[in-house]
């Protein structure tokens, strides 16, 4: 009850309101098309059937939201899993290289933070890199890795699970840097009293104290590894995958189509950080967490 | 050991500056300090007096830049190498994510002790400060008296003759303080344990030990040094014999001296 009034409510008032914003701009936005096909049929309909009419056009410059609701159910629920048309397959598609992409990044990520914790002249010298790396726009990046790899001989999966390494690497390595210099200076000297190796501060007090920041950075990691398959498919010509169905979408002015697989990814985007929140609150139970 | 048994903790003419970005501060000079087998000795004195800088060296947690120090007879870097003490500091410290249990296991773990070693040594100092049945308890579940006493159940764990504390009790109230200050007198009687404890309560400093060292600031230095009168047995009204009022009025003048209230 609680959650319902504290979560619920307040998320679907702004909905509603986000609704009905759209539609006023849907209608707006194809209002001027509608009135060029009304006149060039020299009909001159009244204001509420113009209304519906904008709201209907097979390729709207704005779909309404109901066109795209009814353009995700379809190609959700009622079509074949293996269709290709199917948002669920091209789901899987990008999913299946986003799970592998931001894999690695969590690896890697969590590899560099902890070079960057115990060599002095790492932390000096990565550090500026990383940081530039991400200032460098994913778009321009993306074509040169596919082109690089398939010259290589490496194409499919790997290409676009890569470019999803490239941009979440990057909130890991942060976090579990940060996490990982997280002990207070009292548990540190606790260490230092039992007269404990380096390897056992690392094991038994820096990796438990970096757990919270892992998970909050993974968070964000995993969405950004969404993004990066996404754009890892425009530079393919994919014939798959969310990405795939907006390049595909924007070649023929499908713009229905593009609503819905935006509005796909983002359920895609949502349930991933959902996943990994769960996780991160079970695993912080498991370590003693308070309960909020 | 030989015949005549060297001093657990021996210091000369020690002295530690710390260099800020304020220039040096001299946190200890010239302390001249023996500590013999078996007594419990306070150090007490306003902060600043470099009575925990003194301990963390004892500790091997600071170096000294002048004079010298030994710890059973050995560089403190060699005595903590052979966990020669076990360190209470002033939080709790425990790890979050550990149970009582595993907090108390944690240098049982380090040193590389037999599972079953580790069960009778946890069982046996928990059984000690009285936390007996809180193993699994997260420390969050436990107030923080419980919490300290968990903390010196671990230093204890570790078994070394030398117990240092760093104001151990000071965030407690006095109800729980009194409470473990008797609780700490029965176990260094039976473990005969050697203490070193820092505090700012004089009370608690008479209470407690066999001799009190008070120190002065700006630089930390020993002002005066006070040998206890009282009986190895000590309840709690003890505090109100003339003989106690005694020490801590001598105390009082001893850090009164050692300390300039003009600003």
């Amino acid at each position: 009850m609680d959650s319902f009034r504290d979560k619920i409510v307040p998320v679907t008032s702004i909905l509603l309101g986000v609704v009905v914003v759209w539609y006023v701009f849907a209608v707006v936005l194809n209002a001027p098309f509608q009135r060029d096909l009304d006149r060039r049929a020299n009909q001159t309909p009244g204001v509420v059937e113009f209304i519906g009419k904008t709201m209907s056009q097979p390729k709207p410059t704005l779909p309404a939201p109901h066109q795209v609701a009814v353009n995700f159910f379809e190609n959700t629920f009622l079509r074949k899993v293996t269709s290709n048309r199917s948002l669920v397959y091209n789901a899987w598609v990008t999913l299946s290289s986003t799970l592998l992409g931001f894999a690695f990044g969590t690896a890697l990520g969590i590899v560099i933070a902890v070079g960057i914790v115990h060599v002095a002249t790492l932390d000096r010298s990565l550090m500026p890199w990383i940081i530039a790396s991400q200032t460098i726009p994913i778009l321009a990046v993306a074509p040169m890795i596919i082109v690089v790899l398939a010259a290589i001989g490496v194409t499919g999966l790997i290409p676009k699970a890569l470019i999803s390494t490239y941009l979440s690497f990057f909130p890991v390595a942060v976090g579990m840097v940060k996490g990982l210099r997280s002990p207070e200076i009292t548990h540190l000297d606790l260490m230092h009293t039992y007269n404990a190796s380096p390897s056992q501060t690392f094991w038994k007090l820096r990796v438990p104290a970096s757990v919270p920041f892992l998970f909050t950075s993974m968070k964000v990691a995993v969405a950004a590894s969404l993004v990066g398959a996404i754009v890892g498919e425009l530079p393919t010509g994919a014939v798959a995958g969310i990405g795939a169905k907006l390049l595909a979408g924007a070649y023929y002015s499908q713009t229905i189509d593009i609503w819905s697989a935006l509005v796909a990814g983002s359920v895609v985007a949502a349930l991933l950080v959902m996943v990994v929140g769960i996780a991160g609150r079970i695993v912080d139970r498991a370590m003693g967490g308070r309960p909020a | 050991m030989t015949g005549t048994s060297p001093a657990v903790v021996s210091a000369s003419k020690l002295g530690l500056t710390f260099q800020t970005s304020d220039g040096p501060v001299q946190a200890l000079s010239n302390v001249d300090l023996t500590i013999g087998k078996g007594e419990f000795v306070s150090f007490i004195g306003p902060s600043g007096c470099g009575k925990t800088t003194l301990l963390r060296v004892i500790a091997d947690l600071e170096k000294p830049t002048s004079g010298t120090i030994s710890v059973n007879g050995m560089t403190p870097e060699q005595a903590r190498q052979c966990r020669a003490y076990g360190y209470v500091f002033q939080a709790a410290a425990l790890y979050p994510w550990r149970t009582i249990e595993r907090n108390v296991a944690l240098p049982l773990e380090i040193m590389g002790l037999s599972k079953a070693e580790q069960a009778a040594r946890i069982k046996r100092t928990l059984d000690l400060v009285n936390l007996g049945g809180f193993e699994q308890k997260y420390p969050w579940q436990l107030s923080g008296g419980m919490q300290q006493r968990a903390s010196i159940a671990r230093a204890l764990a570790f078994d070394a003759d030398l117990l240092l504390m760093d104001e151990p009790f000071g965030a407690l109230d006095e109800i729980v303080r009194d409470h473990l200050n008797q609780q700490l007198l029965e176990l260094w009687e039976r473990t005969n344990k050697t203490i070193c404890f820092v505090t700012h309560s004089i009370p608690e400093a008479v209470y407690l030990s066999t001799r009190i060292i008070v120190m002065s600031p700006r630089p930390g230095r020993v002002s005066d040094v006070i040998e206890s009168t009282l009986p190895k047995q000590r309840p709690l009204d003890i505090r109100e014999t003339p003989e106690f009022l005694a020490i801590a009025a001598r105390v009082r003048d001893g850090l009164r001296a050692g300390h300039s209230y003009e600003d």
